[in-house]
């Protein structure tokens, strides 16, 4: 039993039940309240984490630590079995980093800054609720990297769905309800076939532990039914990653969700898809992975080369983000289609890598979003370095990480996982491998491109007067008072509603078009807030870029026990 | 021959008949003054919790099951002493002790798992009616006077191992509900309904009752475990067939052979009793009365027929498919599997379309009964306990949701799913209520009851030879998140233009209690499951 973890679980859960309560204070006061309330609930949450990774024995990383069993459902064999290891331990860190920047950018900017939804007078916001679904959402984002009870892990799998939903359907974009919908149908279809893997794997050995699974290494399946279960184990999983072709909710969920949304759902979310493969399904299954893997790595590889060709016809600024990480993603999975140590590593470092980068482009996408009124890449022009110097080198930086530059993090999943798949594990075809490395390498190319062709057409060159609605500029100028938190809060209300799909949400789309002031807009350059809140992110690329031996050490004990590798 | 009757064992019948006729006799002598209505609320809801008192307290006596209206042992003959039976080669195996005197009404655990449930489930639909009967276009003496009987037969009927008492109890559960769907009058809404139900009703009953009779035909017997018992003697008893028995333990694996050692009278009679419960618990293809009744009928009414009289027809199909013909399951478990997997699918399908709140739940408890269907189909004897958890989870969340609708409903007429938008701003209270019940009936966290009884019938399937019906249950779950999450959406989504009509507000209080005590159960469920898996019997029913 420790307390550590069960505090890393309830604090969060305590935060969202607190408001609950009703409260008798006005708006303001409880505005105010409500600001506080968010960046400290994460930011104490953060700080369990790093007590957590503090303490944790780095010598025995391949053990799970602060183990806590307690007997919750026996009728169903269900424990409450909470552990964390060296695979575990950086994605947990990861989720409440990530949760506490997001409240940071949604907390402490003004409430007219960009993407501030915590201002309850414009378009309905909500706040209370906003803060009430992320922290619940934080809570099943940990629950899942810490259980280490098959269904468990498959109950807090769940926990982040109806969150996720209310993200996008309540704050998102203009088409957020088909996308919010998407999302969840496909998410839960891949969900209770996991279900159906996770319950084959129990009614085969009659145990729910996952340490135990993992130690018996397949022993008491036989070889077809690991194969079943891998299939329907990988195929949940593959849903959330998202594997090609099980990816297509992504790009629509990305888009539509705000800022915050796109950050943990890219950040976070889709790395429980790929921590059940570290966790689950190469462990537990190793026959039925050793069947499947030349498969797993086709569909990665075609993912890789497929999201980069995807994103080379995107117009769409967030759009492209999110058929990037499908790209990415399949980097993770080939380097999991491996079975080698240093496939797995270098998917379980690209995991993270990808985790930190895109958050990071996710924060300045939705940032030029807010600013502009569009993620249209034509419309957006040119020149960007011209006249926001700041973001646009921000955006520079995210999308040359992302890429896979050497010396920052991205680079080193990639480079891992490509050299796994030079040399798989026995019993894999050599040649097949081969060729899913030249693609791989292919796919580096191709990702270069984009992002370079991006660059190329939004900082660089010269800027056009097409600026769509350009919100801030009418935020900073007059137009302010007249939509101030107290001024017309019931029309703001009222129109803004949401209930009205042409509405965006949560772009604060209540400005008129007419409120554009005439000439070059002027637009603020990167605000204290993000900065607060991008700053962790970047100094994390350039550490683990130039020092990847701080994860792989993490990862790297735990990796070879999972694989039998001496 | 004098019966003796042991009165405990009967005790919650008798109070809740005793409190029937009470309040029959109240009403009739009582002034017409305005406490009567909450009063006779009051009488009748005592009389419901006097009868769960008895249950609970027979629950937590220790000790055989109790029985009673048993066959005195002089009138004892032979089994099958009956016209018509099959001559039975040896009768030397019935001497064994349970079948030694023949008892129609046993209290064991599953007896007391479904009293319990329907008299628990009794207890929100009473304080639903009368926050319905408030406005007094319905009369309440005979209101709740029907609603105890029916509560009556739902008790009877989980106790009963014979099959004309079975039938009697059936019957009593559902004879007063046509009455009570066309209790308000001049609604031309309810009497098509009470009459649809009426009909479809009598039909399977008719059918039914044609299947036991020609069980009783072949095997002479009208107790349960004595029919299992002709059933078993007549595969042994024939010569040489004792190794097509032993191949056939796998459920799937010998319907021709067993087909062939039985008359096949007895195939038709398995299809036709299930026939005629597969029409009161509204399984595909018997199922198309469920929306127009649903909708017709009063909503507490709707309450009771998706959860009481579910709750009695599941009892009745378990103990004759289990108790009766455990040994006939080849012939049973693929027809119940493919009537699982249909009603599942097309309850859903229809629910997608629906924009009336009462005709979308109606819909979806199709869909549920499905899913507490699908572990018989699975075909192992222990399936019966996942189909009992699941049902206890489910009175639970459709009761809570029923409740909700109860409320919102007598505030705007027409009960459309759009006047539910903005319903967790106007209150508060309920409206995460009927999301969370929505929740739960999907079946994804925060509802983790409803998950949890997905998991528990997941399982079932899997581990009998179900896999097949655990693919098409999975993408059932899939379908059915798409219309609840539509309507929780509508809850928190803000109201447009005035939605909020000045309804009536009389009666909100049962109502509220209602919502209160089925969220409670509810967010119990989802905390500790293991409440619901500790109440499931874990042995298998006692004979009569």
């Amino acid at each position: 039993m420790s307390w550590l973890l069960i505090a890393l679980l309830g604090v969060p859960l305590a935060g969202a039940a607190v408001l609950l309560v009703p409260s008798g204070a006005d708006t303001a006061a409880r505005e105010r309240l409500l600001r506080v309330h968010g960046p400290a609930v994460s930011g104490v949450t953060f700080a369990l984490s790093v007590v957590l990774a503090a303490a944790f024995d780095h010598g025995d990383a391949a053990r799970a630590q602060f183990v806590t069993d307690l007997a919750w459902i026996p009728g169903l064999d269900l424990s409450f079995h909470l552990g964390v290891d060296g695979i575990s331990l950086p994605l947990v860190v990861l989720t409440t980093l990530l949760t506490f920047l997001c409240f940071v950018y949604l907390c402490r900017g003004r409430a007219d800054g960009p993407g501030q939804l915590l201002s309850p007078g414009r378009g309905g916001n909500r706040p209370r609720a906003l803060v009430f679904t992320l922290l619940i959402l934080e809570v099943g984002m940990i629950g899942t990297f810490l259980a280490l009870d098959l269904l468990l892990f498959f109950v807090f799998f769940e926990v982040v769905l109806i969150p996720m939903y209310f993200v996008i359907a309540l704050w998102g974009g203009r088409a957020r309800r088909a996308a919010a919908i998407k999302f969840i149908l496909y998410t839960l279809l891949g969900s209770v076939v996991l279900l159906i893997g996770l319950l084959i794997i129990w009614s085969q050995t009659g145990t729910l532990d996952m340490t135990a699974l993992a130690q018996a290494r397949g022993t008491g399946m036989s070889r077809p039914v690991q194969i079943i279960a891998f299939l329907a184990v990988g195929i949940g999983l593959a849903v959330k990653t998202p594997m090609w072709p099980l990816h297509t909710w992504l790009p629509d969920a990305h888009t539509e969700a705000p800022t915050v949304g796109s950050v943990l759902l890219a950040g976070v979310l889709l790395k429980m898809g790929t921590y059940g493969f570290a966790r689950i399904a190469i462990p537990v299954l190793p026959d039925g992975a050793a069947a499947m893997a030349p498969w797993l790595g086709a569909f990665a590889v075609i993912g890789i080369i497929y999201g980069s060709l995807a994103c080379l016809a995107q117009r769409d600024l967030k759009r492209m983000i999110a058929y990037s990480s499908v790209g990415h993603m399949g980097f993770v999975l080939l380097g999991f289609a491996t079975l080698t140590p240093a496939g797995i590593n270098g998917a379980l470092f690209g995991n993270i890598a990808h985790g930190l980068i895109t958050a990071l482009l996710f924060f300045v996408a939705g940032a030029i979003k807010e600013r502009y009124g569009t993620s249209d890449m034509p419309a957006l022009g040119g020149g960007m370095l011209t006249h926001l110097p700041h973001l646009g080198s921000l955006l520079t930086f995210a999308c040359v990480a992302s890429l896979g530059l050497p010396g920052l993090a991205g680079f080193w999943g990639e480079m891992l996982a490509l050299l796994g798949a030079f040399e798989p594990a026995a019993g894999l075809s050599g040649p097949l491998y081969l060729v899913f490395m030249a693609l791989g390498g292919l796919g580096t190319v191709l990702t270069a491109a984009y992002f370079l062709l991006m660059l190329s057409r939004v900082t660089h060159g010269r800027s056009t007067e097409t600026v769509h609605v350009p919100l801030l500029a009418a935020a900073t100028t007059d137009a302010l008072p007249s939509t101030g938190p107290t001024g017309s809060e019931d029309a703001a209300l009222e129109s803004g509603a949401g209930g009205k799909e042409d509405l965006p949400g949560g772009g604060g789309g209540t400005h008129p078009p007419g409120a554009v002031s005439a000439g070059r807009p002027r637009m603020p350059d990167v605000m204290g807030y993000e900065l607060a809140a991008w700053v962790p992110l970047i100094a994390l690329i350039l550490l683990f870029g130039l020092w990847p031996k701080a994860l792989l050490l993490l990862t790297d004990p735990v990796v070879r026990t999972l694989v039998g590798a001496p | 021959m004098i019966q003796s009757i042991d009165y405990y064992a009967v005790a919650p019948l008798l109070i809740l008949a005793l409190t029937a006729g009470l309040v029959l006799v109240l009403d009739a002598f009582l002034p017409r003054r305005p406490y009567v209505r909450p009063a006779l609320g009051a009488v009748t809801l005592a009389g419901v919790v006097g009868a769960l008192a008895v249950v609970v307290s027979q629950a937590l006596r220790t000790g055989d099951p109790l029985r009673t209206f048993c066959v005195p042992e002089g009138l004892l003959g032979s089994p099958h002493a009956a016209i018509g039976a099959i001559a039975s080669p040896s009768t030397e195996q019935t001497a064994t002790p349970a079948a030694a005197a023949p008892c129609s009404f046993v209290v064991d655990d599953f007896t007391l798992v479904f009293a319990g449930l329907a008299l628990a489930a009794g207890i929100v639909v009473v304080l639903l009616s009368a926050a319905e009967l408030a406005f007094g276009d319905i009369p309440v003496g005979e209101w709740y006077f029907l609603l105890l009987c029916t509560l009556a037969g739902a008790v009877a009927l989980p106790a009963s191992r014979d099959l004309i008492m079975l039938v009697v109890a059936l019957e009593l559960v559902s004879l007063p509900v046509f009455a009570l769907t066309a209790l308000r009058r001049y609604d031309g809404r309810s009497s098509e309904a009470a009459v649809k139900l009426f009909l479809v009703s009598v039909v399977s009953t008719a059918v039914m009752l044609f299947g036991v009779s020609l069980l009783y035909g072949t095997t002479g017997t009208v107790y349960l475990d004595r029919i299992a018992q002709a059933l078993q003697q007549r595969v042994l008893g024939a010569p040489g067939l004792r190794l097509v028995l032993d191949d056939a333990d796998t459920a799937y694996g010998s319907a021709l052979q067993i087909g062939y050692d039985l008359p096949a009278v007895v195939t038709v009679a398995v299809v036709l009793v299930l026939a005629g419960f597969a029409f009161k618990i509204a399984a595909v293809p018997f199922h198309a009365w469920a929306g127009d009744v649903y909708q017709g009928a009063p909503v507490p009414v709707a309450a009771l027929l998706s959860v009481i009289s579910k709750a009695a027809g599941f009892a009745g199909l378990i103990l004759i498919l289990v108790v009766a013909l455990g040994g006939q399951s080849a012939i049973w478990v693929p027809l119940v599997a493919i009537i699982a997997a249909l009603t599942m699918t097309v309850g859903n399908l229809l629910a997608m379309r629906q924009r009336h709140a009462v005709r979308l739940l109606a819909w979806s408890s199709v869909a549920q009964s499905g899913y507490i269907l699908a572990p018989l189909g699975a075909g192992r004897p222990e399936a019966m306990n996942a189909s009992i958890a699941y049902l206890v989870f489910y009175a639970a969340m459709n009761l809570g949701a029923f409740a909700v609708v109860t409320l919102v409903s007598r505030r705007s007429g027409r009960g459309e799913l759009d006047d539910y938008r903005g319903l967790a701003f106007r209150n508060p209270a309920a409206g995460p209520a009927l999301a969370f019940f929505l929740i739960c009936l999907a079946g994804l966290p925060p509802g983790l009851a409803g998950l949890f009884a997905k998991i528990v019938v997941f399982r079932e399937l899997l581990s009998g030879g179900g896999g097949w019906l655990a693919v098409v249950m999975a993408v059932n779950t899939v379908a059915g998140l798409y219309y609840y999450i539509a309507w929780v959406v509508r809850i928190f989504t803000p109201a447009t233009e005035g939605t909020e009509t000045a309804g009536r507000a009389a009666g909100w209080i049962p109502a509220g209690v209602a919502i209160a005590v089925a969220g409670i159960v509810a967010v119990a469920f989802s905390v500790a499951p293991q409440l619901v898996l500790d109440l499931v019997p874990g042995a298998l029913i006692a004979a009569g």
